[in-house]
């Protein structure tokens, strides 16, 4: 059934259940036998069962050309029906989705691949190679969620894979759970994951009221049933919908004001920061607008502040991004300001070029953060040899922290391969011809200049602070003089990294042809799916502006980095330059100190309130021991003193020396008090029958 | 002989057997006893399984009815009735279901009268197969106060220091509403001239002032049991100082009667008031989704914090409950059961781990997802099963229940579900910093105190991974496949439906 009996023969559609299967199977294998098997066969397992799905996209992106993108459904199972209520587990294979799919599952097996070098090593820098088999099932699970939330017939399926996709954070984020970044005894690791997990239950909130609402205005929850009922819905409600909808993009893309966990979670092992936390799932709320955009074209106010949303985003984000020094803290913020630009052009309606971004910013931003992980490993493969030919080390030796850019410098010396793929990377980011930013970058600036320019203006400066703060952190990193012993003897990467990375870097550079201008491919692709989905005429007026705005960042970071390598101990030369500012940038400007003090701080002290003085101290020992149990001892003793001693006594005695007399008193009640107590009771019983029966 | 072998009189008294047997077992031979008590409540789970292949899931009335003249003395018609339907029978499955596991969990828990608490195990099977099974409200008062025996007893007995308050307060407080009840259903069964609970259903015509007075007589005594906000405060009590299978079945079952309650008697015999109290109660419903999750997620005892999610959980079920609609009743009634299995399943671990370490102090807790890697993602199941990720049993409820409620007619505004989804922001705030504590971050003390007493905390053993078990592959069912459960009560539910909906107008 699930395999291809297909309705249409020669094609592929029924096996679109398999995206999610492989991944499963993958992870049960290794959860399963994983204990007996070794790294290369764990990981190979791993991998195959994401190559199998993208095997399984690519089929289904062809059948999909076959029938002219006409979307497809396959049904699984029946789910939850209850009156009107009627879901099922039914795929949906249409352009949009199948473009999610290739991009999953493809980067995904990369990063796959990619991991089994770097796991290996990370679990023996951090001493717990049991972990390595534990990494590889996550991951799977990640794949096989994620495809759920991109080939899901309804929100509800969508919901699914959202929440599923924020568990697999959750556990990746908290990989190393038992301690900090620097591999110290810590919680913080865990709190990181923690905090993820809490943000995008936030943001999850505002998807389920939007769920709701979406259900009782169309009484389905099916994509084609809501959308062919746009026209006829109130705008109120579709302006409800979409907002709600807002809260759960701005959770899982990391929107302001939502964005704070995703600086975080880069305490995952840096494969996880490259899939989940760059490439794929924090995309999802991206492709959550793309795909409800017949709800979003239909109502222009919820659209400008979509744009806004993203715009702000992607400018706040960037400033705080040049303050940074931590290699993998300027990508997050980065991704934080790209996923700004996503969401700002499917705000606008550009839908083709967001996802346009989505995709590249894919290619480019994995490769980003690989790379740094190559980096990273390669300052502890340095770290580990200088700690080794010193002989024994003792314990209180300073932490050192091979991600902090201050401790790096020229390392284009001594890791070549990483550098000139870190290059790709850096350029494809800062928008430069012909990279792949640099034809989704502009497509969306322009749709901005066309309809929005107050958007415009924002996004063209968060793209000048991007070339900015990555001009700078090629220099930092690359550039200059060693700044530490462990620079200087830093390793790089096996091929089992950097062969990954290549293909990665070919489509950083070539991603762009996806949709070149006048050719125009992924538009005709998606307009299948997402009506009106309408390339601009390319403008040489905003590519040039943007270009030169790139070009003019690069070379001001040289003057600040390049030209006078920063040398070791030196502050940021900012610092002097912009004072205050850049402390707020350094800072992140304050925002979880702030949210510190309004939310976390206030809920505690209203649990531990709550808990502690209103449901104990007074409703638990206050009211019932001193009000409800006084006064019925006293009505008792009042009217039962004389008649029965016994039953107050042992009220009395088996309350006041609950503990000491625990036995003692407990065969007391066993004797008396439950047979004077169901006797009273009888008593009453008798009295209240008799008035009813002779009234 | 007919009369005995009746699948519905076998499914409640069969436990008696083993009851029987108990009394001739020398109290020293523990195993004995374990194995006779575990024997007979798995048989128990057989006949309910029996029970529901003679059941029809598209017949929405009552089935395998049995209804013989008990008492029958001026006038009043009290009868001998038992019958089950789409309302009752998962929870029937789910008392069988939970029973054997309890009693498994306490193969090495309990050391003391072994034999006494077998005894009053299987006689608390009983009383609360009888509540679920009981159409006629005379036996179901019966049955209802029966259960409170043997829970007084266990927790009286076995419990922890300060067991005999506890076993008192939950006495009393049970006791407190349920006289309210009895003088409702005295009144019912005098003026209506029949304690049948099919027979009032199908009579109606009770004034819809009298409805409201008796609506809340019975509303008394079963939002004590749920328990609802504010008449929570001996949930605490009773569940921190209950042992471990007492906990489980408290969470697991008896909590149940209070909403099965509403859900047979208040919904059905008074549809006017219900409707004219869905609003209020609702309102304390969403109180209590808050209110516990609030006051779960300031606790320094593990257990305390789980009995205190209860009350946010069963807040779930009131709130879907008086939606009066078919979304909102079928996911409280499959809440019911979720909770069941998550918290019951919850408790069973807490257990477990209480066992070898002799506290539930938060604080000396840490780190051991790394020494227990089989507990701690157990554990992570079921928390994320309690905190409703969609792909487990929990979203499934909560879900249905939220949706129900959202577009309830009878509530009246979506305001209601809006704030309880606020509730399951705060599930995730409470529910991950229980499994922070113990098992994330660096070791904690515990690791070292249990070395120091010549022991090392050892992973799940055999025992309890088989304890544990069946309740994650129906955590994962329910999650994955929801549609048996609900097939089995849709058609009752729609006809209690079309009863408040006729109420509406």
């Amino acid at each position: 059934m699930i395999l291809s009996e297909a309705a249409n023969p020669g094609l592929f559609f029924n096996l679109v259940p398999w995206i999610v299967f492989f991944p499963v199977i993958g992870l049960l294998i290794n959860l399963i036998f994983g204990r007996r098997m070794s790294e290369k066969a764990i990981g190979t397992v791993a991998s195959l069962a994401s190559g199998l799905a993208f095997v399984v996209s690519v089929l289904l992106a062809y059948s999909l050309s076959a029938v002219q993108g006409h979307a497809q459904t396959v049904y699984l199972a029946e789910w939850i029906h209850i009156g009107t209520l009627q879901l099922d587990w039914t795929f949906r294979v249409d352009t949009l989705s199948a473009v999610m799919m290739l991009v999953v599952s493809g980067v995904g097996t990369l990063i796959h691949i990619y991991a089994i070098g770097y796991m290996h090593e990370d679990v023996r820098f951090k001493n717990d190679v049991g972990r390595f088999r534990r990494f590889f099932v996550f991951l799977n699970l990640f794949i096989a969620m994620m495809m759920i939330l991109v080939s899901g017939d309804s929100y509800l399926m969508l919901f699914v894979g959202w929440e599923g996709v924020g568990l697999c954070s959750f556990l990746l984020i908290g990989f190393w759970y038992d301690m900090d970044t620097l591999a110290r005894p810590s919680t913080a690791n865990a709190d990181a994951g923690k905090k993820a997990f809490i943000a995008n239950r936030v943001g999850d909130f505002g998807f389920l009221l939007a769920i709701f609402t979406t259900f009782w205005a169309f009484g389905s929850l099916q994509f084609d049933t809501v959308f062919s009922q746009v026209e006829h819905a109130p705008a109120a409600v579709i302006t409800a919908i979409t907002l709600f909808m807002l809260i759960g993009v701005a959770g899982k893309s990391a929107q302001v004001p939502l964005y704070v966990w995703l600086p975080d979670a880069m305490a995952g092992p840096t494969p996880v920061s490259a899939l989940i936390h760059a490439a794929t799932m924090v995309t999802a709320g991206v492709y959550l607008v793309a795909r409800s955009a017949p709800l979003y074209s239909a109502v222009h106010g919820a659209q400008y502040i979509v744009a806004m949303v993203g715009a702000v985003t992607a400018l706040f984000a960037a400033t705080i991004a040049v303050g940074q020094y931590d290699i993998k803290k300027v990508l997050a913020y980065s991704t934080i300001s790209q996923l700004g630009f996503m969401v700002a052009a499917v705000g606008m309606g550009a839908f083709v070029a967001g996802m346009f971004h989505l995709v590249t910013h894919a290619f480019f931003k994995a490769l980003l953060f690989l790379s740094a992980g190559s980096i990273i490993l390669g300052m502890e493969r340095g770290h580990h040899h200088l700690a080794h030919g010193h002989g024994e080390h003792d314990g209180d030796e300073e932490v050192f922290d091979p991600g902090d850019m201050r401790n790096m410098g020229n390392l284009r010396k001594r890791m070549p391969v990483t550098f000139w793929l870190y290059m790709v990377g850096t350029l494809a980011l800062a928008g430069i011809f012909p990279f792949a930013g640099f034809w989704s970058k502009d497509e969306i600036l322009l749709d901005a200049k066309l309809h929005f320019p107050g958007v415009y203006t924002l996004l063209a400066i968060a793209a000048f602070l991007t070339a900015f703060y990555m001009g700078r952190q090629i220099w930092m990193v690359f550039f200059g003089q060693e700044r530490t012993e462990v620079a200087e003897h830093a390793e790089e990467s096996p091929p089992v990294m950097t062969v990954p990375l290549m293909v990665l870097a070919a489509l950083s550079l070539l991603g762009g042809a996806l949709n070149l201008p006048g050719v125009y491919t992924l538009t005709r692709w998606l307009e299948h799916t997402i009506e009106g989905a309408e390339a601009g005429e390319f403008s040489f007026m905003v590519a040039g502006v943007s270009t030169a705005l790139a070009l003019l960042a690069i070379f001001i970071s040289w003057l600040l980095y390049g030209r006078k390598p920063l040398a070791a101990g030196q502050p940021d030369p900012l610092k002097k330059m912009l004072g205050p500012i850049f402390t707020g940038m350094e800072n992140k400007w304050f925002v979880d100190e702030g949210y510190k003090a309004v939310f976390i701080d206030r809920y505690n002290d209203l649990a531990y309130f709550l808990a502690q003085t209103l449901d104990w101290k007074f409703w638990h020992d206050w009211l019932h021991e001193q009000v409800i149990f006084r006064a019925f001892k006293g009505l008792t003793r009042f009217l039962a003193d004389p008649v029965d001693l016994g039953f107050i006594d042992a009220i009395a005695n088996g309350l006041a020396n609950k503990t000491k007399q625990a036995s003692a008193s407990l065969r007391r009640i066993q004797n008396g008090f439950v047979r004077s107590y169901a006797l009273s009771v009888l008593l009453g019983v008798v009295t209240i029958l008799g008035y009813l029966l002779f009234k | 002989m007919d009369f005995v072998l009746h699948p519905l009189n076998l499914v409640t008294f069969f436990p008696l057997v083993g009851v029987l047997v108990l009394f001739f077992i020398n109290p020293a031979r523990k195993n004995a006893l374990r194995w006779t008590a575990l024997i007979t409540s798995l048989v128990t789970f057989g006949i309910s399984l029996w029970v529901l292949t003679l059941f029809d899931a598209s017949n929405p009335d009552l089935q395998l009815v049995i209804k013989l003249p008990w008492i029958q003395v001026a006038g009043w018609d009290i009868s001998y009735h038992l019958g089950v339907d789409g309302l009752s029978i998962l929870l029937v499955l789910l008392t069988s279901f939970l029973t054997p596991i309890s009693i498994l969990s306490t193969w090495t828990a309990i050391e003391e009268r072994v034999k006494d608490f077998m005894l009053f195990f299987l006689m608390l099977e009983v009383g609360m197969m009888g509540v679920f099974l009981a159409q006629d409200l005379f036996l179901f008062y019966v049955f209802w106060e029966f259960t409170l025996v043997p829970m007084y007893f266990l927790i009286g007995i076995w419990g922890g220091p300060q067991r005999i308050y506890a076993a008192i307060k939950f006495f009393l407080y049970t006791m407190a509403g349920s006289i309210l009840m009895l003088l409702a259903i005295l009144w019912l069964g005098i003026n209506q001239g029949t304690f049948s609970v099919p027979d009032l259903i199908a009579a109606g015509g009770i004034p819809v002032h009298v409805q409201t007075w008796l609506f809340l007589a019975f509303a008394m005594a079963f939002a004590i049991k749920v328990p609802m906000w504010p008449l929570h405060s001996w949930l605490p009590d009773a569940h921190v100082q209950a042992p471990t299978a007492g906990s489980v079945i408290l969470a697991g079952v008896l909590l149940k009667m209070g909403t099965y309650g509403f859900l047979r008697f208040n919904l059905p015999l008074f549809p006017e008031a219900a409707v004219r109290f869905a609003p209020t109660m609702a309102l304390l419903a969403v109180i209590g989704i808050l209110y516990g999750a609030a006051v779960s997620y300031s606790q320094q005892d593990i257990k305390k914090l789980v009995a205190y999610s209860s009350v946010s959980h069963l807040g779930f079920v009131m709130l879907g409950l008086f939606a009066l609609n078919p979304q909102g009743i079928q996911g409280g009634i499959l809440q019911m059961i979720n909770h069941g299995l998550s918290t019951g399943a919850l408790f069973l671990l807490v257990g477990m781990i209480y066992e070898q370490t002799h506290t539930r102090d938060f604080d000396v807790y840490g780190g051991l997802w790394k020494i227990m890697p089989v507990y701690g993602s157990v554990m992570l199941i079921v928390t994320l099963s309690s905190m409703g990720l969609p792909g487990l049993n929990g979203f499934v409820g909560e879900f249905t229940i939220l949706l129900g409620a959202f577009g309830s007619n009878a509530i009246g505004s979506p305001w209601y579900a809006g704030l309880a989804a606020v509730g399951v922001i705060l599930a995730a705030i409470y529910m991950l910093y229980m499994f922070q504590k113990i098992f994330l971050g660096p070791a904690g003390s515990i690791v070292e105190t249990v070395k120091e007493h010549g022991h090392a905390l050892r992973d799940l053993n055999a025992r309890e991974i088989i304890t544990i078990v069946p309740l994650l592959v129906l955590i994962f069912w329910i999650g994955l496949y929801p549609k048996p459960f609900f097939t089995l009560m849709a058609p009752a539910v729609d006809k209690l439906v079309g009863i408040l909906q006729m109420a509406m107008h």
